[in-house]
C-alpha cells in the first residue's frame, strides 16, 4: 500500500465520485468542443453533415471515456503507465508496418469505426511514464547523469519512430512534451542549457544538409520553412496556405464577418477548413472578439490543470496533470501560431475543434486521468 | 487524520511547484503573444487583410454592350445584331467528352479542327467554363441538339449575338462589316478598353463601321461577382449596366441605294446621288458589290479569293476609294474659272478646228473636224476641247485649280467612310514640289479638259455638281442623326463667286442634254418639272499615239476593257430648283454620252419620283426599252432567298 493509497482514504468513493470532479474544467471543455461543432456546422455551409455531427457523437464518445477513467483511482493509471506506453510502442511498429497511408505518410491504423494515430496515444503515454519514472526515482538522483538518460532514452525512441512516419510536428511535440515533464521534474538547469546548444548546432546542421546526400529534412519540410519564412516568394504554391489563412483572419476584424459569413472559407480560398485551419474560420466569421474567446477558454484550460497539479501533494498526480496540460499547450500554441503565420505549416490540429477522432478521443482520454488525479487527491 | 512523510523531501520535490509555475508562466505568456498577435492582425491591420479577402473573392465581369443599329433614312434597317447559335460545352458536366462529342458529331457536322481546337481549350480552362464547340450553327442543328440533350451531357446550345446585314450587297461599301477583334486590331488601338479583351468580340473592320465603331460600341457595363477558390462565379453582387451603343441614321435611302446597285450591275461603276438642299448623300453605289455578312463570319479562301481575283474589283469603293480623270466634266470648273477671272465672256467665241497647237506639241479635239467658232454655251453642249484648251492658256493653271477646290475637287470630303480619297487638283506648286518639274503649257492644256494630272472621285464630283446646281458649298453628309440627334446640315454657304457667271455655267449644263445637238440629248428627262443639266465626260486612259491619230483613232469596243476610256456624266435635277446632284462613272464604259448618261439619268429619276418613274418623264422614242428595263430591275431588286435565311428559316 502506497502512500498515495494510504493517504487518499478519505477520498470520495462510488458515484460520490462525480461530485468530486473538476467540473469547472470539464464545463471548458465542453465549451471549447462545442465552439468545434459551431465552426464545424459553419464551414460545411450550414450543414450537420458531414462534420458537426460526427464530431459531436466522437465527443459524447470521448465525455464518457474521461468519466470513465475518472472513476478509476489514480494509483490504477500510475501502475499503467509503462504498459501504456510499451503498448504505444508496439501500436507505432504496427503502424509502421502495416499502417495506412495518408497524405504522404505512415500515420493509421484503420480500427473500422474510426483511424487511430499511435502518435496521439503516444504523446500521453510519454507522460505517464515519465511522470511513474519520476515518482519513482529518488528525488536526489534526479540529476544524476545515469538517470537522466533513461528519460532521454524514452523520449528519443517514439520520437525517432514517429519522425520515420513521417510526421515533423508530431515529433516535436513529443520532445517538448518530454522536455517540459523532466524540466518540471527538477532536472538540473545545466542539462537543458547543454539540449538548447545542441539543438541550435542540429538546425544549423539540418539547414546545411539541403540539397546534400545526406539530407535530413524531406523537400517539402524544407519548401515548408522556406514559405514559412517568407510566404509572399510562392503565394500561389506552398505558401498559400499560410497567405489565405492570414487574409481570412485578418479580414475578420473586431467583431468579425457573423457566423456563416466568412467569405474566405466559403468560397474554398482556405485549405483544410475544417481540420488544421479552424481557427481561421472562427476568427474571419466571429473576429478578435470571438477569438480572444477561445484563447481564453484554452487558458482556463491551462490554469485549471495547475491548479490541481499544485494542490495535490502526489507528485505522480502532479507531474502527469502538467505533463498533459503542456501537451494541450503544445497543440493549440503550435496550431494558432501556424494559421497566425509565426509557424511554418505543420500538420497540427487544433485540440478539440478541428474535425478528427483519434486526437480528440485520446485527448478526453488524458483529461479523463486529471479528472482522476483530483477526485483521488490527498486530503 | 493521520499525517505521513515515508518520502523525503528532497530538492527535487521543492523545485515542483517552482518549475511548475515557470513553465506555467510560460504558456501564458505565450497565449498573451497569441492574444497580441491576433489583436494585431485583427484589429490594427484588419483594413488591410479586409481589402486582400475582397480582391480574393470578387472579380469584375463586363457585360459587352449592344452594338448601335444602322438604318436608312426611311427607318429601314442596314446593320442589325441577329441572334447567332453556338453549341458549348462544359467539361465537367460531361464526363467522358471524346464520347460526348462522338455522339454530337453524329448529329451535327463537326470538322475535326473544330473539335481539335475546343479539347486544347477545355484543357487549358477551368472545367466547369464552357468551350464553344461549333459557332454560327444553324436553327436546324440547334433543334436537334436541343431533342437530344439528355444523351449529351454538358453539351448545351447557346444563343449569342452577332451583326447582321439585311441588305447584303447594296451597303457593302457604305456600312462595311464587323469582325472579331484581331491581335493588330489592338495593336493599332492606345490603351484598348477591356471590352475588346473579350474573345471574338465584334469590332467596325471596315466602313461607317469602323469609323464609327466607337459611337456604334457603347460602353460595357460591369458587374462585380464572387468567385470561389479555383474562379467558378458563386453570385452576383451587383451589376452597372453598360451603354448601348448609339443608333445611327444615314442620309442614304435603302431603296435607291438598292436601285442604284441594281441598275450599275454588270459594269465595273459607281454612282453618288446627293440632295442640293442638305448635301445628304441619298445613294452611293459601287459595283460590283460583296455580301458583307460573309465577312463578319469569317470568309473562306475561295470566297476571298473570287472576290480579290475579279477583275471588277468588287472589293474597292470606287465611289470614294476610286479616283478618275474627270474629263469633259471638268469643263465647267475651267469656264468658271475664266468667267471669274474675266478673260473671257459668255458671247466669246474661239474657232475649233479640231486641233490647238500648244507650245510645240498639237492638242486634239475629240472630234477630228472641230466645231467650228464655239462660245461657251456651244462648248459645254458639244463638249469642245479646244475651246477649253485656249480658254485655260489664257487663265492659268493655278486659278483652275483654286476654282477646282472651291467646287470641291481635291479636297478630302470628310464623310465616314473607309479610304475616302482627296482626288487632285493640281497648280505649278505643286507640281514642283511632288515631281520638281516645272509647269508646262501643255498640263495646263490637259488639266483644262480634267486629264493629266487632273483626279476626282465620284464623290467629288457629285459634290461639285451640287455646287454647281446651288451655287453653295454643299457638302456631303452620310450619318443623318445619331441616336435621334440630328447631324449639322450639309447645306453650305453661298460660294465666292459671281451668281450671274455661274447661271451662264448651268445654262450650258442644261443644253448638254436638252438640246437636239447636246452630248446627252439622248438622255433628256421629257418631265417638264424634272428638266435634267448635265455634263458628259470620257477620261483616256491611254495615250493616243500620232500613228494612230492619222490611220483613225480605235473604237472603245475594239480595245481590250481595261484600255477603254472611262465613262462619267455629271447632272442635276430639276434645273430650275435643283434637288439631286447625281454623278456616274462607268470604269471602261466608252463614252460618257453612251456609258454613263443613261446610267444617271435613271438613277435621277428614281430619286426624284421617289420610286419607278413614270414612262412619261422618258423620251417617246425610248419608252418601249425603258419598260423592259424597268421589268428587269424589277425582278433582280425583288428579295432573294439566301441560304442561310433558309437555313434559319
Amino acid at each position: 500500500m502506497s502512500y498515495l493509497e494510504y493517504a487518499v482514504k478519505s477520498t470520495p468513493s462510488g458515484f460520490r465520485k462525480f461530485l468530486y470532479m473538476n467540473w469547472p474544467l470539464t464545463l471548458l471543455l465542453i465549451s471549447v468542443a462545442s465552439a468545434g461543432f459551431l465552426m464545424l456546422y459553419s464551414v460545411a455551409g450550414g450543414s450537420w453533415m458531414p462534420w458537426a455531427e460526427p464530431q459531436l457523437e466522437r465527443f459524447g464518445l470521448g465525455l464518457t471515456v474521461m468519466f470513465i477513467i475518472a472513476l478509476v483511482p489514480i494509483w490504477f493509471w500510475r501502475n499503467m503507465s509503462v504498459v501504456a506506453y510499451l503498448g504505444s510502442i508496439g501500436l507505432l511498429i504496427v503502424v509502421e508496418l502495416f499502417g495506412t497511408i495518408g497524405m504522404g505518410a505512415q500515420r493509421w491504423i484503420d480500427l473500422g469505426f474510426m483511424r487511430l494515430q499511435p502518435s496521439e496515444v503516444m504523446k500521453v503515454a510519454l507522460v505517464m511514464v515519465l511522470a511513474a519514472y519520476y515518482d519513482w526515482l529518488p528525488a536526489h538522483k534526479t540529476s544524476r547523469p545515469l538517470w537522466v538518460i533513461i528519460p532521454v532514452i524514452l523520449i528519443v525512441i517514439p520520437t525517432f519512430m514517429v519522425l520515420r512516419q513521417p510526421d515533423l510536428g508530431t515529433s516535436i511535440l513529443l520532445l517538448a512534451a518530454g522536455g517540459g515533464l523532466m524540466f518540471l521534474a527538477g532536472v538540473h538547469w545545466a542539462y537543458f542549457a547543454a539540449v538548447i546548444a545542441a539543438g541550435v548546432g542540429l538546425i544549423a546542421t539540418v539547414f546545411n544538409s539541403r540539397g546534400t546526400e545526406w539530407q535530413l529534412l524531406k523537400d517539402y519540410q524544407f519548401r515548408r520553412i522556406d514559405t514559412f519564412l517568407d510566404p509572399s516568394t510562392d503565394p500561389l504554391g506552398a505558401g498559400y496556405h499560410i497567405t489565405q489563412s492570414k487574409i481570412a483572419l485578418g479580414s475578420g476584424g473586431w467583431n468579425g464577418r457573423g457566423f456563416m459569413q466568412g467569405t474566405q472559407s466559403r468560397l474554398n480560398f482556405l485549405p483544410e477548413k475544417h481540420t488544421d485551419f479552424i481557427f481561421t474560420t472562427l476568427a474571419e466569421e466571429f473576429g478578435f472578439v470571438g477569438g480572444i474567446t477561445l484563447l481564453i477558454l484554452y487558458g482556463l484550460i491551462l490554469i485549471f490543470c495547475m491548479v490541481t497539479a499544485l494542490s495535490t501533494k502526489d507528485r505522480f498526480s502532479s507531474l502527469v496533470t502538467l505533463g498533459i496540460a503542456l501537451n494541450f499547450f503544445l497543440f493549440f500554441a503550435v496550431n494558432m501560431s501556424m494559421v497566425m503565420g509565426l509557424a511554418p505549416v505543420v500538420g497540427v490540429p487544433l485540440p478539440m475543434v478541428s474535425y478528427g477522432g483519434s486526437a480528440m478521443l485520446v485527448l478526453m482520454a488524458a483529461f479523463g486521468i486529471v479528472q482522476s488525479a483530483h477526485i483521488h487527491r490527498p486530503r | 487524520m493521520k499525517q505521513r512523510n515515508p518520502k523525503p523531501q528532497g530538492l527535487a520535490y521543492k523545485r515542483l511547484p517552482r518549475r511548475a509555475l515557470i513553465l506555467g508562466g510560460l504558456q501564458v505568456a505565450f497565449v498573451g503573444g497569441l492574444a497580441a498577435r491576433m489583436r494585431f492582425m485583427q484589429v490594427d491591420q484588419a483594413d488591410e487583410y479586409r481589402l486582400l479577402a475582397e480582391e480574393n473573392r470578387i472579380n469584375i465581369r463586363l457585360i459587352p454592350p449592344t452594338r448601335g443599329r444602322i438604318y436608312d433614312r426611311t427607318g429601314q434597317i442596314i446593320g442589325q445584331n441577329s441572334p447567332s447559335y453556338r453549341i458549348v460545352i462544359v467539361r465537367e458536366d460531361a464526363g467522358d467528352i471524346d464520347k460526348v462529342i462522338a455522339k454530337l458529331s453524329e448529329l451535327i457536322p463537326l470538322t475535326q479542327d473544330e473539335i481539335e481546337r475546343a479539347k486544347t481549350e477545355m484543357r487549358r480552362s477551368a472545367p466547369f467554363l464552357p468551350v464553344t464547340l461549333a459557332d454560327q450553327v444553324t436553327w436546324e442543328d440547334i433543334s436537334k441538339v436541343a431533342v437530344n440533350a439528355p444523351a449529351l451531357p454538358g453539351v448545351t446550345p447557346e444563343v449569342g449575338s452577332t451583326r447582321q446585314y439585311p441588305r447584303y450587297e447594296d451597303f457593302a461599301h457604305v456600312v462595311g462589316y464587323v469582325g472579331p477583334v484581331s491581335d493588330y486590331d489592338l495593336s493599332q488601338i492606345d490603351d484598348p478598353e477591356p471590352v475588346l479583351h473579350i474573345p471574338r468580340f465584334q469590332i467596325g473592320k471596315v466602313g461607317l463601321e469602323a469609323k464609327q465603331e466607337i459611337s456604334l460600341r457603347g460602353k460595357a457595363g460591369a458587374k462585380r461577382v464572387e468567385v470561389n477558390a479555383t474562379g467558378r462565379v458563386m453570385r452576383e453582387l451587383d451589376r452597372q449596366e453598360g451603354l448601348a451603343g448609339a443608333d445611327l441614321q444615314l442620309s442614304v435611302d435603302a431603296d435607291l441605294q438598292q436601285y442604284a446597285q441594281a441598275r450599275l450591275a454588270g459594269e465595273s461603276a459607281a454612282a453618288v446621288v446627293i440632295d442640293c438642299e442638305t448635301g445628304d448623300i441619298r445613294a452611293i453605289s459601287s459595283a460590283p458589290s460583296f455580301d458583307p455578312n460573309l465577312f463578319v463570319r469569317g470568309i473562306s479562301v475561295a470566297d476571298y479569293r473570287a472576290l480579290t481575283n475579279n477583275k471588277y474589283r468588287p472589293l474597292a469603293n470606287k465611289t470614294v476609294q476610286g479616283t478618275y480623270p474627270p474629263g469633259s466634266t471638268f469643263k465647267m470648273i475651267t469656264a468658271m474659272a475664266a468667267l471669274e477671272a474675266g478673260v473671257i465672256s459668255p458671247s466669246n467665241t474661239v474657232y475649233c478646228p479640231g486641233h490647238l497647237k500648244v507650245g510645240s506639241r498639237r492638242f486634239h479635239c475629240w472630234k477630228r473636224g472641230g466645231h467650228g467658232t464655239v462660245d461657251l454655251e456651244t462648248s459645254l453642249k458639244r463638249s469642245c476641247d479646244v475651246y477649253y484648251y485656249d480658254v485655260a492658256l489664257r487663265v492659268g493653271i493655278d486659278r483652275i485649280s483654286e476654282m477646282a477646290r472651291i467646287f470641291g475637287l481635291g479636297v478630302k470630303h470628310d464623310i465616314p467612310m473607309s479610304a475616302v480619297a482627296a482626288g487632285l487638283a493640281p497648280n505649278q506648286e505643286w507640281k514642283q514640289r511632288i515631281h520638281g518639274q516645272e509647269w508646262l503649257v501643255g498640263d495646263t492644256a490637259n488639266a483644262s479638259i480634267g486629264q493629266g494630272f487632273m483626279l476626282a472621285s465620284p464623290l467629288q464630283l457629285a459634290v461639285m455638281t451640287a455646287r454647281l446646281a446651288t451655287g453653295r458649298a454643299v457638302t456631303p453628309r452620310l450619318v443623318r442623326s445619331m441616336n435621334g440627334i440630328e447631324q449639322p446640315s450639309g447645306a453650305g454657304e453661298a460660294l465666292p463667286i459671281n451668281r450671274n457667271n455661274l447661271e451662264q455655267v448651268r445654262k450650258a449644263m442644261f443644253t448638254v442634254s436638252n438640246n437636239r445637238r447636246g452630248t446627252a440629248y439622248r438622255s433628256r428627262i421629257i418631265a417638264d418639272e424634272f428638266r435634267m443639266a448635265g455634263k458628259t465626260g470620257t477620261s483616256q486612259v491611254r495615250n493616243i499615239t500620232k500613228a494612230e491619230r492619222a490611220a483613225g483613232v480605235i473604237r472603245n469596243e475594239d480595245l481590250p476593257w481595261e484600255r477603254r476610256d472611262h465613262a462619267l456624266f455629271v447632272s442635276f435635277a430639276p434645273y430650275d430648283n435643283p434637288k439631286y446632284a447625281v454623278a456616274v462613272v462607268v470604269e471602261h464604259g466608252g463614252g460618257g454620252s453612251k456609258a454613263a448618261a443613261p446610267v444617271a439619268r435613271d438613277i435621277m429619276l428614281q430619286a426624284l419620283y421617289n420610286g419607278t418613274p413614270p414612262l412619261e418623264a422618258y423620251p417617246a422614242g425610248d419608252r418601249g426599252r425603258i419598260k423592259e428595263q424597268q421589268k428587269r430591275l424589277e425582278g433582280d431588286r425583288r428579295p432573294k432567298a439566301r441560304p442561310d435565311e433558309k437555313d434559319r428559316a
